[in-house]
């Protein structure tokens, strides 16, 4: 047993076809692969239903609460979403061209397509990270340390602190690597250095998906917009006008507004006590729930109960994705060592179509998350 | 078990010896990196009794403090702890990894005729996964002050101290084990089947592991995201089940039900499983509506989807919701009772040996039949106000769960125990300890019927003095329980020292797993074993003590058989 | 173990039952003995099957039972539609009772508002009156319109065989009629935390007949005139003595209250306070921002913001303040609304109350009230 352990797949075996890939105790690269296959979909299905209870969060607050999610979803950038939809379904492009180049024993294809998906992800993440600094600076964060926007004073130019924190760990990498590659380089390593340049790759990517996402969260300013974004009521046809900019940036711009002032004045007293709401008066008894469909103001919908739920909702979404992203980059990564030791061939190539599997899971994924938290308003 | 070294030169005794899976390899690390899955599922079984015996200590606890209405020697504070460990331990550490994990990955390939499990490193991180979990579990209890109930609830849990997020992580990982163990079972069961293995020439065994492995995968990952959320309420305040943001607890019951009602199924569905395999062999007969069993354990495991909300019948969900659930509740009651019926139909006219793992079994079908039908008080709406949270809900499940699972647990180790360790075990003692199990159970849980129809609310550190009768008589008998257990303890450890050598089939067992020697060799089957009926026992015939039963095929000329002698200690 | 023999032999209601006291119990109990018999009537014959069988087709010399499969699907669907049938009668005849128990009839209720918090009850009445235990009239139907200010709590009265969850962001009700005088248990049935066992009202749900609920109802809305005795009112009626003793050095939850006034309190984390009026209108309002040190597993006091008035917390910090002293007991001993319990919780003797008694015309000079008389004093602790 412990040999098995130490010999792994590629050892001898007794008494059948001696297929350096062949598990012990599989008859045929057949039942192998349909094991691994079934065994796939099976983690698919938990994956999915790893997330439903997620989506049944959305679907149940969002019906009580309509009108938190018209007003919250209006500080998420859809331009910088739909970016990233578009790097993540090109990523699938390329992970499927990837399998397509394993059956095929295309060695230096099968690297190439899993470069670029991982520079993909790489960048989807980039992006994320502006998106996410961005908001944290607001205080655009979960119910429990939720900022309401009208009150908050930090005004919020460019690049975050968090940012730095952030794009530590990619920063390293890609010092890291490039030694590496110049390593490999140098000692004439191929293989090695395949790896290495596609890791490099890969972790400048992330830094270009930040640059966009500089550009595009900090580009729009268009200062005629504000009154409307800050109006007392968020009907939903409201937002059509902002769709591509920082929505967030009309909500602070609006501090330093004068004219908006007395409007901050008279909310004061719920921000000093954002909960009043629950607060239980014992002479009372009111069987209403605070937010009435269509009845609710804005100073109602923008506190941690309100807005602060929808971003609780946001991020524990977002977070989960980009964990899955992350575990992808990872098996990702594994493929691509395999590739470059050309261990894929007609017969053996399902690793590359499982890791594919997953990497459309998590695509699609975020295919729902998009329109259902940046689109529908 | 890369390569099956040939041996064959080697004479038959011998060669057994060496191959077998106990011996074959040698050291910690052949055992700590084992890929073969009945090593794995050794280390389980050893796992899930220690966890056993853990909480079962913190169940004397329990009893102990419960001897008197007042503080007896803990404080209340103390007794939550003490009660929340108990339930978080049994349940996550033992009951739903005991049949399927241990007994189940030991017997799936082998009944299958599979060399092993499909994945077998997938199987052996699963196991280190279920020691990781175990530690946060550890982590909690040494730590303290985890007083949540094992169900989390909110908003208790996420304001209470205490080292909720561990325990919540623990039970992340553990249901991460509980996934790939049920994943792994059926990516087995439907790709590693060979020739002549049909779906219904499979053992009963099989179906309910099946059934369970579907509940496994699909309701676990609903849990996984619970706690998730959970654990993220606590750290940041998301809000989702915080009354304080507008959030819901009744969502969290909803969501935490999802998964745990359905994991109920995942601790007795096995139990059953055995139960089905052992009326068969120790009543020598094929077992009775064969299809039936079968096609229980699956309506089980679906109906097990759509009947949470009966934990929730007070909780102030929508009139027409509640009926709906108490309705679909019932369905349940329907493949559980065609078990027990067939069962019982199985017994008859056949050859019953009334040796220690029939009194087992036949102890489970006991307990399981009041679990089962005290569910009908708490499925019927109307009985089920008042009784909801008191000590019937507390006597229901552990009729269910320790009279069912636990029991049917003992009865399938006992069973199966000259096969994993190839040694017989004291007859004499193993029905004492059955015995003892039987009156210590009943003592311990009819009481508490009573306790809850009187209206004795569960979780109570101190109660009101009218009720000290019966809780003493609980307690007593909980004693009883703990001695029984410690016999059917002793008998294990009696026979791995001095237990006589065990034949490769002793009790006269037709599925595969009785063909292999006792232990099984490390590879299983060198070749595809010949599939028959599983329940066919005609072509078996008994030998002698030593040799056991031996399978002469219905080809070969008669052969004289001898009369299988009383079971001795 | 004297309860087993009881347990197998006596199967009669009695023994199975708390007295019933509400238009639920007769249904309910009923059922539940309906369910009782048919579960026995399954369960001994399987039983009996099973010893039947065990013996009969035991292994033993001479007998070679039959190995061979039986298949019977007669008997399959017959023991398929009957439970089902059986099950169907049950989940009918509850969903019936349930319909019952959860609708209230229209009109003519009396609603009353149940606030749990950990670990107290407490009740409000149509007139306004707040009190710890439920009092009831008989043969009324009672609507609860039940909050948690904390955590999940269940209202529970085995009596009635009403229980329903309280949840915290929710308005939960329940409604039964109860149709026994009489006194009651009152359980939490949903885990609370660390007193959960000791959030009960023993005998603290009082069903009376309606001359007495409506005296009941007079007596509980007025609150004594004297600002000490009020103050001993409200530490009694709205929750603070399910954590506050008055017994010196006796720790319920938090801290006891007797003698506290004017000493230095501890502070969690470092520091000292004095346990003046400006400390305890604090910690009445913000109980968490200067939270005693020692008591830090001690579940969190809630803000009474809201529940308590600063006339209130007067009356209270008056009452802490005075505690001890010779009026202090003229003012809350001398009453027939002191039962035996409260004076053994407050430390007060007879010889106590016999002392003030005779000092009653004394009381007035401690400035606590320019209005107080001997005469007046009584009165006041008459309507507590």
């Amino acid at each position: 047993m412990s040999e098995a352990a130490a010999h792994g797949d590629d050892h001898g075996h007794g008494d059948h076809d001696h297929l350096p890939f062949l598990a012990h105790h599989f008859d045929d690269p057949e039942q192998q692969y349909d094991s691994g296959k079934l065994g796939m979909w099976l983690f698919l299905v938990t994956e999915i239903l790893f997330f439903s209870g997620m989506f049944c969060a959305y679907a149940l607050y969002r019906s009580i609460h309509p009108e938190v999610w018209t007003f919250a979803s209006q500080y998420l950038n859809a331009t910088l979403g739909a970016i990233n939809t578009g790097v993540l379904l090109f990523s699938s492009l390329t992970m499927a061209w990837g399998v397509r180049c394993a059956q095929l024993r295309q060695r230096t294809g099968l690297v190439v397509c899993l470069a670029m998906t991982l520079g993909c992800a790489s960048m989807f993440l980039g992006v994320k990270a502006i998106e996410y600094t961005h908001k944290w600076e607001l205080g655009l964060l979960p119910a429990g340390s939720y900022e309401s926007q009208y009150l908050h004073t930090s005004i919020h130019h460019g690049i975050s602190d968090w940012l730095y924190v952030l794009s530590a760990v990619p920063a390293l990498c890609v010092v890291g690597f490039t030694v590496w590659y110049g390593y490999c380089l140098s000692k004439g390593q191929k293989e090695n250095s395949e790896v290495a340049g596609s890791l490099l790759v890969t972790a400048l990517c992330y830094f270009a998906g930040v640059g966009l996402g500089i550009f595009l969260e900090s580009g729009g300013d268009h200062g005629g917009d504000h009154g409307g974004a800050h109006a007392a009521e968020h009907s939903t046809d409201h937002g059509d006008g902002h769709d591509d900019h920082g929505h967030a940036e009309d909500a602070h711009e609006h501090e330093g507004d004068p004219g908006h002032s007395e409007h901050g004045d008279d909310e004061k007293h719920s921000v000093l006590n954002p909960n009043a709401n629950v607060v239980f008066v014992s002479t009372e008894v009111e069987e209403t729930s605070v937010f009435k469909p269509g009845a609710a103001s804005e100073k109602q919908v923008d506190q941690r109960g309100g807005a602060g739920l929808f971003f609780s909702i946001y991020y524990c979404m977002t977070g989960v994705h980009a964990i899955h992203i992350l575990a992808g980059m990872g098996v990702l990564t594994w493929l691509l060592v395999r590739a470059t030791r050309d261990h894929f061939n007609e017969q053996y190539f399902g690793p590359v179509d499982y890791v594919g599997l997953y990497w459309h899971i998590v695509d699609l994924i975020w295919i729902y998350l998009f329109p259902l938290l940046y689109l529908i308003k | 078990m890369s390569e099956i070294a040939d041996l064959s030169a080697l004479p038959r005794e011998e060669r057994e010896a060496r191959e077998n899976f106990l011996v074959n390899t040698k050291g910690f690390l052949s055992w700590a990196l084992t890929l073969d899955h009945k090593r794995i599922g050794l280390m389980y079984l050893v796992g899930v009794m220690t966890a056993f015996f853990v909480a079962g200590m913190l169940a004397l606890m329990i009893r102990l403090e419960l001897m008197t209405p007042e503080n007896t020697y803990l404080s209340n504070a103390q007794y939550n702890q003490v009660f929340t460990l108990h339930g978080a331990i049994m349940v996550f550490l033992f009951i739903i990894p005991s049949v399927p994990a241990a007994l189940g990955n030991f017997l799936v390939p082998v009944m299958l005729g599979a060399k092993d499990v499909a994945f077998p490193r997938l199987n052996l991180s699963s196991f280190y996964l279920w020691i990781c979990g175990a530690i946060f579990f550890l982590t909690a209890m040494l730590y303290t002050g985890l007083d949540t109930g094992w169900t989390f609830y909110t908003p208790y849990s996420t304001s209470t101290k205490g080292p909720v997020v561990a325990a919540t992580m623990g039970v992340f990982i553990l249901g991460f084990s509980s996934i790939f163990t049920g994943l792994n079972f059926i990516v087995t069961i439907n790709t590693m089947r060979p020739p002549g293995m049909e779906w219904f020439k499979m053992p009963l065994f099989l179906w309910a592991t099946y059934a369970t492995s579907i509940i496994q995968v699909l309701a676990t990952p609903v849990l996984g995201i619970t706690v998730l959320l959970l654990a993220a309420e606590r750290i940041m305040h998301i809000g989702i089940f915080d009354p304080e943001y507008n959030g819901d607890p009744v969502t969290y019951q909803h969501f935490f039900w999802f998964y745990s009602h359905p994991a109920v199924y995942i601790m007795i569905l096995p139990g059953m499983g055995i139960i089905s395999e052992l009326m068969s062999v120790h009543c020598h007969k094929s077992i009775f509506g064969y299809r039936f069993i079968a096609y229980s354990s699956i309506a089980i495991a679906l109906f097990g989807f759509l009947v949470w909300g009966h934990h929730m019948f007070t909780s102030g969900m929508a009139d027409v919701t509640t009926i709906i659930f108490s309705a679909l509740t019932f369905t349940v009651s329907i493949p559980s009772a065609i078990k027990v019926f067939n069962w019982l139909a199985t017994m008859y006219k056949g050859t019953v040996q009334l040796n220690t793992v029939m009194c087992y079994a036949l102890n489970f079908i006991f307990l399981f039949t009041i679990g089962g039908l005290t569910g009908l008080w708490l499925g019927a709406l109307s009985t089920d106000r008042p009784l909801h949270d008191t000590y019937f809900v507390v006597a229901h499940f552990h009729y269910v769960m320790v009279g069912g699972t636990l029991v049917g647990f003992l009865g399938g180790v006992f069973h199966w125990w000259p096969k994993m360790t190839g040694k017989m075990f004291s007859e004499l003692w193993g029905k004492v300890s059955c015995l003892l199990v039987f009156i210590g159970f009943n003592l311990t849980f009819l009481p508490q019927f009573v306790l809850g129809s009187r209206g004795m609310p569960r979780r109570y550190a101190q109660y009101v003095p009218e009720f000290q009768e019966l809780h003493v008589t609980s307690s007593v008998g909980a004693f009883v329980l703990g001695f029984g257990l410690f016999v059917a303890l002793g008998v294990f450890i009696h026979s791995l020292m001095r237990g006589k050598k065990a034949p490769p089939n002793p009790w006269g067992g037709a599925t595969l797993e009785w063909q292999c020697t006792s232990p099984p060799p490390y590879y299983n089957f060198l070749t595809p074993p010949e599939v028959n009926d599983p329940y066919n026992y005609k072509p078996l015939v008994y030998r002698d003590g030593e040799r056991g039963w031996e399978y002469i095929h219905p080809e070969a000329p008669e052969v004289p058989q001898a009369e299988p002698e009383p079971a001795k200690s | 173990m004297p309860a087993l023999p009881t347990l197998l032999a006596d199967i009669n209601e009695t023994y199975w039952f708390p007295p019933k006291a509400s238009t639920f119990a007769e249904e309910t109990d009923a059922f539940f003995m309906v369910i009782m018999w048919i579960s026995l009537v399954f369960f001994v014959g399987i039983v009996i099957a099973m010893g039947y069988f065990a013996m009969k087709f035991r292994r033993r010399p001479g007998y070679k039972g039959d190995s061979s499969a039986l298949h019977n699907n007669t008997l399959e669907i017959t023991w398929t539609v009957i439970p089902t049938i059986i099950v169907i009668y049950i989940f009918y005849r509850g969903a019936v009772g349930y319909l019952d128990m959860v609708n209230p009839p229209e009109g003519d209720t009396i609603d009353i508002n149940v606030t749990a918090q950990k670990w107290n009850w407490q009740f409000q009445y149509p007139n306004g009156a707040i009190d710890d235990e439920l009092h009831i009239p008989e043969n009324r139907n009672i609507r609860l319109r039940m909050r948690s200010i904390d955590v999940l709590h269940a209202f529970y009265v085995p009596a009635f065989r009403a229980k329903t969850d309280v949840v915290p962001g929710r308005v939960t009700t329940m409604w039964f009629q109860p149709t026994k005088k009489g006194d009651y248990d009152l359980f939490c049935a949903e885990y609370c935390g660390d007193d959960h066992s000791k959030m009960i009202k023993r005998q603290g749900v009082h069903v009376l007949n309606d001359d007495d609920y409506e005296k009941y109802l007079a007596k509980a809305v007025k609150a004594p005139d004297h600002p000490i005795a009020k103050g001993y009112w409200l530490w009694d009626k709205r929750g603070c003595k399910a954590c506050h003793s008055l017994k010196p050095g006796e720790t319920l939850q938090g801290p006891s209250f007797a003698g506290s006034y004017g000493n230095m309190v501890q502070l969690y984390g470092g520091g000292e306070v004095e346990f003046d009026d400006q400390y305890i209108q604090e910690s009445i309002y913000d109980p968490q921002a200067k939270a005693r040190g020692g008591y830090e597993n001690a579940s969190a006091m809630p803000s009474f913001v809201g529940q308590l008035s600063l006339d209130d917390v007067q009356s209270i910090t008056a009452f802490l303040k005075e505690m001890g002293k010779e009026d202090f007991y003229n003012l809350v001993a001398d009453d027939d609304g002191l039962s035996e319990d409260d004076k053994k919780a407050l430390g007060i003797s007879d010889a106590d109350v016999a002392a003030a008694g005779s000092g009653e015309a004394e009381v007035g000079d401690d400035g606590s009230s320019d209005e107080e008389n001997a005469a007046e004093a009584p009165d006041g602790d008459e309507a507590a």
